[in-house]
């Protein structure tokens, strides 16, 4: 575990010392900040169509974050061949793989909260309530839906060579299921076959990623969710963050790897 | 003298990756048979596997046929590393890391606990003189210096035998000069070296055996002492006798 946690610790420090990481931090935080803070006409409806906003950016700039930070984690250790001096050391590559997810994972969590304290502290202040788990589950659930796409993301690039290519590939995967996932089943009904049949193995193959998101609580004030709801897709998540990680090891242990 | 690197009827294969898919054989069947306190020196011109060998003892490539084993332990085995630093050719770190960062990094690799990963750390930087730069980031040294900073990862884990691959290529005179002593200093301490060299006067100063290998075989192995009393002529000479060189007219 110390060694998986040693991998993770240089993929941490690698991305908080990226100036580009910094540049969308700094952006997501102003913007949440701005539109937290203004209060137009003193209309309910604009505020909630803010947070909206706000709860959005925090999204793409998760989603962002994940996505390019994990896709270029394998192939630039390949590029600088730092992977060489790294392999030469008794580590096993599931060790690699592990801790350049966990890296991954812990780096955006990082980023995470600090959006969510952002949007927390702002939409708090202004509104004087302060549903803190509402925002727990929801920073949770997002967290955990990014595990899947770090996962997801890692098993491309062991797969694809380009780390742009993985990116673009990943994140049209990440936002088709998100858009799409959840009505393929009704897709499906309207469809002949053999398209029906391929069209619901599609959607119990895929992960549910658009299950994970529960802005709705607290941009509409509704009811927390059962926390047992919360272990379940929790568990649910694992189940794929090890299908993907596991897939991903079966190709990199496979990989050729000379100097 | 017991054996801490072996390699036995070691054959590598490339396949290319067109449709013909024909087939490069980079080892043809090596023995090789280092033991401990050695320096043993591998030669051979560009192409010849010298490459390929250090690629399967460091677990990079798995041999088609044949096996390897350091320590009596199948370089399969990532325990086979725990034994062993290894400096590449060319400095390959992280180069958002100060020096200090790395070698921390490496040793919890190693799993040294941290006291004495701490005092290891130390007494490296001092041995390699980087000291003075240990909180500087590694990209902002000079070639000279990440190759000083290569060699401090090399030994973070006190190894028993360490696999240099051309360590002193890109070096100037003085850099060359502080590697070899670093080399005569750990063979003092009774630890094996096996290093990859094109430079043979070097060789023929350091090491106690040479292996000449020539298009994947193993042309010739023995004393550098032997190999030139043998051959009449300096380990230069051997060289280009073994691999048939012709001057061009």
């Amino acid at each position: 575990m110390n060694k998986i946690l040693a991998i993770a610790g240089v993929v941490i420090k690698e991305l908080y010392r990226r100036k580009d990481f910094y540049v969308l931090f700094v952006l997501t935080a102003l913007i949440t900040l701005l539109l937290g803070s203004v209060n137009f006409f003193h209309d309910d409806r604009i505020a909630r169509y803010l947070k909206e906003i706000c709860l959005l950016l925090i999204w793409i700039s998760a989603l962002v974050i994940a996505i390019t930070t994990t896709a270029r984690q394998i192939p630039a250790e390949r590029e600088n061949r730092t992977i060489f001096p790294l392999l030469a050391k008794p580590v096993t590559r599931a060790q690699v793989i592990t801790g350049k997810f966990l890296g991954c994972w812990l780096a955006v969590a990082v980023a995470l909260a600090v959006f969510y304290l952002f949007f927390g502290v702002i939409s708090g202040s202004r509104e004087h309530a302060w549903p803190v788990l509402k925002y727990f589950q929801a920073l949770w659930l997002q967290w955990t839906m990014l595990a899947v796409v770090i996962a997801l993301v890692l098993f491309g690039s062991v797969i694809f060579t380009s780390p742009a290519e993985n990116v673009t590939i990943c994140f049209f995967a990440v936002l088709g299921i998100l858009l799409l996932g959840g009505h393929l089943n009704t897709v499906a009904l309207g469809q002949k076959e053999p398209a029906r049949t391929m069209l619901y193995t599609l959607y119990f193959l895929i992960p549910h990623l658009e299950w994970f998101d529960v802005r709705d609580i607290i941009i509409y004030d509704w009811p927390r969710i059962p926390w047992l709801d919360c272990l379940l897709a929790t568990l649910y998540a694992a189940v794929y963050v090890v299908v993907f990680l596991f897939a991903a090891w079966l190709v990199f242990r496979r990989k050729v790897l000379a100097t | 003298m017991s054996s801490i690197l072996r390699t036995e009827d070691l054959r590598v294969e490339y396949r290319s990756r067109d449709l013909k898919q024909t087939v490069n054989l980079a080892l043809k069947g090596l023995n090789l048979n280092v033991s401990a306190g050695e320096v043993f020196g591998f030669l051979g011109p560009n192409g010849a596997g010298k490459t390929t060998t250090m690629n399967v003892l460091l677990g990079y490539v798995k041999p088609t046929e044949g096996t390897a084993h350091l320590f009596d332990v199948d370089v399969r085995e990532p325990i086979a590393r725990q034994r062993i630093g290894y400096l590449p050719e060319l400095t390959y770190y992280y180069k958002f890391l100060t020096v200090e960062e790395l070698l921390r990094f490496y040793a919890s690799l190693f799993e040294i606990p941290k006291l004495e990963a701490e005092s290891r750390i130390d007494r490296l930087l001092k041995l390699v003189e980087l000291e003075h730069a240990r909180r500087q980031p590694i990209r902002t040294y000079s070639k000279g210096m990440q190759q000083r900073a290569g060699l401090a990862q090399a030994l973070i884990n006190n190894p028993d035998l360490l696999l240099l691959d051309e360590p002193t290529s890109g070096l100037d005179p003085l850099g060359r000069m502080k590697v070899r002593e670093i080399i005569r200093r750990l063979k003092e301490e009774g630890k094996t070296v096996f290093f990859s060299s094109h430079e043979l006067g070097e060789v023929e100063t350091i090491c106690d055996r040479v292996a000449i290998l020539h298009q994947g075989e193993l042309k010739v192995e023995g004393r550098v002492d032997d190999l030139m009393a043998r051959y009449h002529c300096n380990l230069e000479q051997v060289f280009l006798k073994v691999v048939e060189y012709q001057p061009q007219p």
